[in-house]
């Protein structure tokens, strides 16, 4: 497909939207299917085909709304509403509103903060198409940025756009995209690959899954221009199994490209060639790691392995192999189509563009946000997120997932950004963002994530197999009433040793949480260890007041 | 593993602040023995590819921000490099530590008592006691082999015997099940080790094992002395075929 035949494809599928007299978009992400959806867009079917409006109804499934909290959200085009929580039964009030008033339906607020204060670059599309169809994608530019790439720039302009965009890696360490894509440009080896991480693993976190669910094509369309701009002509997108929808629709999306020649061999009429296949992961929290992910796709056990050599140098079967994750691949066509200076203009200084989050916890809207860099947590958590719900006091936002920390009151005013992160001993993390209010204990947080840390842990090396382990024995000890300030220093101990020591990120960053419920929230431990009492009334302390056993 | 070098330069490096020539192709573990500098291991034998797992032999580089195995990093010009203070030491003897808390190691009743690679490890890093909690599971013994028998109460998970068995006997019947603290070594997918398909009985395994988690029918306590002599020889073998 070239570009005039691209632009006739948009305009054709244009026209057939213009022309449909009611598109009702019904939010099929994955929360709103669990709150029903696709029975909704059942219903609303059979009874637009049983009132005789088939002609004029077309119903269609699309991406994430975003306001997850209210689901099942439905979108009417011809009047501009959007409607919330309409439960399946509820189709007939939908079809009600498209002739006469709306009654029995919540019209849903579209200039509330929540949708107002956001920027949406990656999540520009979701909720506009139906992720199935690639024309869809292509009739709101997409394939544009690839197409333009291949005409008008040549690779060492594609990598000198990305670093002048200022986009960093969107995965957690927001290492600069520019300079990846730049070393593994200039590395030797026989082929090189481009490799999407899509191992999304920590709890609370799903904007990866949003951005594959909903816009297949985007990531696609990200890895192809990765690839022109590296050198590559093979690449792997590694999901994990838990995300079925995400596997099913990028596999549509693959084989949708394939057909219209913007994935394969001599894309576009040029001489770049790039496949893509997909690689399903095991349900190892781990294979995130770049050396694990790496391990993984060649079929061996996945485990990491010190680096150097990194796998810019060195990555799959030896060669030079970039791995961006899916929201930063997101982020290349956007950025090609709007330029680089536009992008390096949202944000901060030193960290450009947006961000997406997963709005979770104890806050009134739950959902996926995606908001410039250096936005505030009190606009976040307070006018986006609309607060604590019934009443509740805030207490804590957790980010960076096992990897990060809490972060509590006095730096809600602080901006966003992976720098003020790291220095209140948190990180900006693949974007999970939850919300604690009063009702939550620090040393259940702490001992939650250590949980997941320990059963995540590889085994390879020492520190974070045993370390891991031990900690969350400690804190159990800690929960139950049973330790001494012994363990709490042992705690400590643990901590800056296994952070120190461990082979890869996962042990590596492990004891955050421990260490930044320490550091802000250290009156509770101490409740817990001297007074044998949970402030927050969560933990069991079921150990006998005085008696330290050993468990 | 890293691809060999074929261009090998001679650099200068710094290590506890005497300088020291080397081969890029080496490692900051080898240029050290060179030296008569011993750095604690346990995962690393001579002989055997390096994982860098056992973070015992993690040295100080200057200007890198995190701790570096010695075992798998290539030494390069002008590199600073730091094997013993008092935050390496404190390190290690933690992880020691931690692998006596994580099993049962109990030295009295053990047939390696007394030629046994953590015990000396133990010794090496001022290790006194026990501090943290116990992990201790109780594991089945695998005594199903007709010549040696498997205790995974002493296993330290180094892999030597995994790696042994694949890269010079080329068997490769052990392997890793599980992940974390839950992780063991199997044989033949989880098979006992006597009806394994793939096992030669070559006992290599065996001799390269640190503790008394693979040792041979028959001794009693503080009896299994390892007999190690083959790998340096099969070492040098493979390196004249490189």
């Amino acid at each position: 497909m070239n570009l005039e035949e691209l632009e006739s494809t948009a305009a054709h599928e244009r026209e057939l939207c213009a022309g449909q007299k009611c598109r009702l978009r019904v939010c099929t992400g994955t929360g709103c299917a669990s709150a029903g959806s696709d029975r909704l867009t059942q219903a609303l079917r059979e009874r637009a085909k049983e009132r005789g409006m088939e002609g004029e109804v077309t119903v269609t499934e699309v991406g994430c709304l975003g306001l997850c909290a209210e689901g099942p959200l439905v979108k009417v085009d011809a009047t501009d509403t959007l409607y919330q929580n309409v439960a399946p039964n509820l189709a007939d009030n939908v079809l009600d509103s498209l002739t006469g008033e709306a009654a029995g339906i919540t019209i849903c607020n579209e200039k509330q903060p929540f949708f107002a204060r956001q920027n949406r670059v990656v999540l520009e599309n979701a909720g506009h198409i139906e992720s199935d169809r690639i024309e869809s994608y292509i009739a709101r530019d997409g394939y544009r940025a690839l197409l333009h790439v291949l005409a008008e720039m040549s690779p060492a302009d594609v990598v000198a756009a990305i670093t002048q965009s200022g986009l960093r890696g969107r995965g957690g360490a927001g290492y600069p995209t520019g300079l990846k894509w730049s070393t593994v440009a200039k590395a030797n080896g026989p082929r090189k690959f481009v490799v999407c991480n899509g191992d999304e693993g920590d709890p609370g976190a799903f904007m990866d899954r949003s951005v594959m669910e909903d816009d297949p094509h985007r990531v696609l369309e990200g890895m192809a221009i990765a690839a022109y701009a590296v050198g590559a002509s093979h690449g792997y997108i590694y999901v994990r199994a838990e995300y079925p929808r995400a596997i099913k629709r990028l596999k549509t999306a693959i084989s949708r490209a394939e057909r219209q020649g913007l994935l394969g061999s001599s894309i576009a009429g040029t001489s770049f060639s790039f496949s893509i296949d997909l690689r399903v992961g095991a349900g190892a929290f781990v294979c995130g790691e770049e050396t694990a992910l790496i391990a993984s796709v060649q079929g061996n056990r996945g485990t990491p392995r010190p680096r150097p050599p990194y796998p810019a140098m060195s990555g799959l079967w030896g060669c030079p192999t970039l791995i961006n994750n899916v929201e930063t691949l997101g982020s290349i066509a956007p950025i090609i189509r709007c330029g680089a200076p536009w992008y390096a203009e949202i944000g901060t200084e030193k960290s450009h563009g947006t961000k997406v989050f997963c709005l979770t916890g104890a806050i009134k809207n739950t959902g996926l946000i995606e908001v410039p860099m250096g936005i505030t947590l009190r606009e976040i958590v307070f006018d986006i997120g609309g607060g604590i719900p019934n009443g509740g006091k805030f207490k804590a936002v957790q980010t960076g997932g096992p990897s990060g920390g809490c972060i509590p009151e006095q730096y809600l005013d602080m901006p966003v950004d992976y720098e003020s992160l790291r220095e209140v001993g948190s990180i900006m993390g693949s974007g999970g963002m939850i919300v604690m209010d009063e009702t939550s204990c620090m040393v259940d947080v702490a001992r939650f994530f250590m949980e997941f840390c320990m059963s995540e842990s590889c085994g390879k090396c020492i520190p974070c197999r045993v370390g891991t382990a031990e900690m969350y024995k400690l804190l159990t000890r800690i929960a139950t009433g049973a330790a001494t300030m012994n363990d709490l220093s042992k705690l400590e101990e643990l901590c800056s040793m296994v952070r120190e020591t461990s082979l890869c990120g996962l042990g590596q960053s492990a004891p955050n949480p421990v260490v930044s419920t320490l550091r802000y929230f250290r009156d509770e431990y101490l409740a817990h260890v001297q007074e044998r009492v949970c402030p927050a009334g969560v933990c069991p302390m079921t150990a006998r007041k005085g008696v330290a056993t050993h468990a | 593993m890293p691809e060999t070098l074929t261009n090998t330069e001679v650099v200068t490096l710094t290590i506890n602040g005497q300088e020291v020539s080397a081969r890029t192709d080496e490692t900051i573990m080898e240029v050290a023995e060179e030296q008569g500098i011993r750095i604690p291991a346990l995962c690393h034998i001579s002989g055997l590819s390096d994982v860098g797992a056992c973070r015992l032999c993690v040295v100080e580089i200057q200007g890198s921000p995190r701790l570096q195995p010695a075992c798998v990093t290539r030494v390069s010009e002008g590199m600073t490099v730091t094997t013993h203070n008092d935050r390496l030491k404190a390190h290690r003897r933690t992880i020691v530590e931690m692998l006596f808390a994580e099993r049962n190691h109990v030295c009295s009743v053990c047939v390696s008592n007394g030629h046994c690679d953590l015990q000396n490890l133990a010794v090496e890093c001022g290790m006194q006691e026990v501090t943290l909690p116990y992990l201790a599971p109780s594991l089945q013994v695998d005594a199903s082999h007709k010549r040696f028998v498997m205790d995974p109460n002493r296993c330290v998970m180094c892999t030597r015997c995994v790696r042994v068995c694949d890269e010079i006997e080329g068997a490769h019947t052990w392997d890793i099940m599980g992940r974390g603290v839950d992780s063991r070594v199997i044989t033949d997918l989880g098979k006992p080790w006597g009806e394994s398909d793939t096992c030669t009985s070559c006992g290599k395994c065996v001799q390269v094992c640190p503790t008394g988690a693979l040792f041979e029918k028959g001794v009693s306590v503080a009896e299994m002395t390892k007999r190690r002599q083959f790998l340096p020889y099969l070492k040098t073998m493979r390196e004249v075929q490189k």
